[in-house]
């Protein structure tokens, strides 16, 4: 009886010391896109387990996190559509890349493997608009001789919920399809005018129903295209190549794109120059405010993030993310200490 | 205690009291929920107007959003649910009293009360990755096969859609139907089921004239109760109708409706038109279930007069 009694007491002991500790610790609140979660929940782990700085993280999509950041209830928001520079001037926020995804497209098609299919920007335009309605269309058996294509109908997967991957896809038809931009237009959700067309909730979802629906297509992260054992397509890239996805060729995609002269990094990985350059990738972002009320905790958030620019690309690679290239990083840095202040002084971390 | 304590009657009164702002507390929820749907919906109110109900242009990019597919959706998948889902549960509810073993009656009976404890995403994962695959490979390729010739079943057998959906609707609503039916049916008193036999009649003439007619206001109250969760069900429906924003007149075709549109959508609408459609939306579909347990309790009411029978 009296050990109990003994181990109780330390118990409580041990436990109001775990709470003092972690009351001493720093905790940093962000919140905002889904798509990156995944790496984002593994980068705060890995810090906390190695600095005790502590990273809540909610993926509540896009649009909240960029609804909290502007409310300031939140440290930091993550938006996978980057604002555009006039609305980051207005909302007194300052927006960077974190990390880079791919989009690829995956077919259900009977006999048709990962990686065989290839297919252009225009042909791909006009399968999501509905103009071509079978896999045996001569625009599609043109450019695969070899494969032994179904009269089969096409249904068009798409995404249901507002995402930032919808608004790589369709910004990319916009840029390969004259049609397409005329008649849907870019956004994170828009009008899917196939007469075919399903619609899933997140990348599990699209990806679900191109697996359960004979003769479907969707887009989806790489990253799902690759867990789920989805066929892949090829497509024809601004060279001219057709390319199968991976991380060299979003890499490529990265590597071409002129940051530089892109304010807020608004800047579209779409369609970028390179033989190596896959066609359709993006940069998920983080928003700051650009006063920060406490010095101690934007120090903190800007050390994190070095961190993870400098030793989380290895994680991301794994989850198939693209990091940051190196020279993108330097100018992200170079934002940070020209727009980033607490009260009145630029960061140091 | 001889002297009755004064402290009882106040005892009573604030007893009555508290039962009272207990019971406030549901109209005041409902009032607060309508005044603040109609209150987030109108700028898309004032923006669309009457449009809103009738239009199926439903756009982001151009901030143009019409309802109407998603209004259809929703009266059409119930009512797919509901003309499967009635006679079954009927059916199944006069088995189990009137034709059934006990023992057979009540393990059926408990494998009923068991499906409605599953939770409708199970419903959900299941129509999506088994059933809808079974219906794109059998049921399909079948009624196409042998009622083709209607625009009802015309189109591409994708196995998700507007059919499926009242499918997995049905499934869901069954159990509920079915079992508030089973326990009208026995409430149907001994004596006047036994007087009906004593005079010769079958079985079904009983279950006719006396078993359905006796239990039919507890039947019609299943019913509502059934349509009231078919309306507003979610998730399962989400995963099956194929969410597509367009009125088609084949069942196969993807359709949507307002449940699952909001589920879909709500998390990253940004722009405030967009929010406030998705706000109207629910209200209609908060008027619409209004109006149905409305027209239920008035329906009841006209069996009690008309008939002076039931429960």
């Amino acid at each position: 009886m009296k050990k109990v009694m003994w181990l109780a007491v330390a118990l409580v002991g041990l436990m109001a010391l775990a709470g003092l500790a972690q009351a001493e610790d720093l905790t940093l609140n962000g919140a905002g896109a889904s798509f990156p979660y995944p790496i984002y929940s593994q980068w705060t782990h890995k810090y906390n387990s190695l600095t005790g700085v502590k990273i809540n993280y909610q993926s509540i999509g896009s649009g909240g996190g960029i609804a909290q950041i502007k409310a300031k209830t939140v440290d930091f928001g993550a938006s996978d559509e980057p604002l555009k520079p006039e609305a980051l001037a207005e909302a007194k926020l300052v927006q960077f890349p974190m990390v880079i995804g791919g989009v690829v497209l995956v077919v259900n098609i009977p006999g048709v493997g990962p990686g065989q299919l290839k297919l252009t920007g225009e042909v791909l335009g006009d399968i999501f608009l509905g103009k071509i309605s079978k896999w045996d269309d001569p625009a599609i058996k043109g450019l695969n001789p070899d494969l032994k294509l179904p009269s089969q109908a096409i249904t068009v997967a798409h995404r249901t919920d507002g995402s930032g991957t919808t608004f790589i896809f369709t910004s990319y038809l916009a840029m390969v399809s004259p049609a397409w931009k005329e008649k849907v237009g870019a956004g994170k959700a828009v009008k899917w005018p196939a007469a075919n067309s399903i619609g899933g909730k997140g990348n599990e979802g699209v990806a679900g129903q191109v697996k359960v629906v004979s003769g479907a297509i969707g887009y989806v992260e790489y990253a799902y295209a690759l867990q789920n054992k989805m066929a892949f397509t090829q497509l024809k890239n601004k060279s001219g190549k057709f390319l199968s996805p991976s991380l060299e060729a979003f890499q490529g995609a990265a590597a071409n794109a002129d940051w530089k002269n892109a304010p807020g990094y608004y800047l579209m990985l779409n369609n970028q120059p390179g033989d190596q350059s896959w066609p359709i990738a993006g940069a998920t972002y983080i928003l700051l405010q650009q006063d920060q009320p406490n010095a101690a905790k934007a120090a903190a958030m800007l050390k994190y993030f070095t961190w993870c620019y400098e030793h989380g690309g290895e994680m991301a690679a794994k989850l198939d993310y693209v990091p940051l290239p190196k020279t993108v990083v330097e100018m992200v840095k170079a934002t940070w200490a020209k727009e980033l202040k607490a009260d009145g002084k630029p960061v140091t971390y | 205690m001889t002297k009755a304590n004064p402290a009882t009657s106040k005892g009573d009164s604030y007893f009555k009291w508290l039962t009272a702002i207990c019971s406030l507390i549901t109209p005041l929820l409902m009032a607060g929920i309508f005044l603040e749907l109609v209150a987030h919906s109108l700028p898309s109110i004032k923006k669309f107007g009457v449009g809103f109900l009738i239009s199926q242009n439903w756009n982001p990019v151009t901030e143009q959003f019409g309802g109407a597919s998603s209004i259809y959706g929703t009266i059409v998948s119930t009512l797919i649910a509901m003309v499967i889902a009635v006679p079954l549960a009927i059916a199944i509810a006069l088995f189990l009293v009137e034709l059934a073993r006990p023992g057979v009656s009540k393990v059926v009976s408990t494998m009923i009360e068991l499906l409605a404890a599953i939770p409708s995403i199970i419903y959900g994962m299941w129509g999506m990755f088994v059933f809808g695959p079974f219906m794109a490979k059998h049921v399909q390729p079948l009624l196409q096969g042998v009622l083709g010739f209607l625009p009802l079943f015309q189109g591409p057998p994708m196995g998700l859609g507007m059919l499926t959906a009242g499918i997995i609707l049905a499934f869901m609503i069954l159990p509920f139907i079915c079992a508030i039916t089973r326990d009208v049916f026995q409430l149907v008193p001994h004596v006047v089921k036994e007087s009906a036999y004593g005079m010769g009649a079958t079985t079904w003439e009983v279950t006719r004239k006396v078993t359905i007619p006796y239990g039919l206001v507890g039947i019609i109250g299943a019913l509502f109760l059934g349509l009231g969760r078919a309306l507003g069900e979610t998730m399962a429906v989400t995963f099956v109708i194929g969410n597509a924003h367009n009125i088609a007149a084949s069942l196969f075709a993807p359709g949507n409706s307002i449940a699952s549109t909001l589920a879909n959508e709500f998390t990253e609408a940004t722009d405030p038109v967009y929010i406030s459609s998705l706000m109207e939306l629910g209200l209609v579909l908060f008027i619409i279930t209004y109006l149905v347990q409305v027209g239920a309790q008035f329906m009841l009411r006209k069996l009690y007069k008309s008939w002076s029978v039931g429960l």
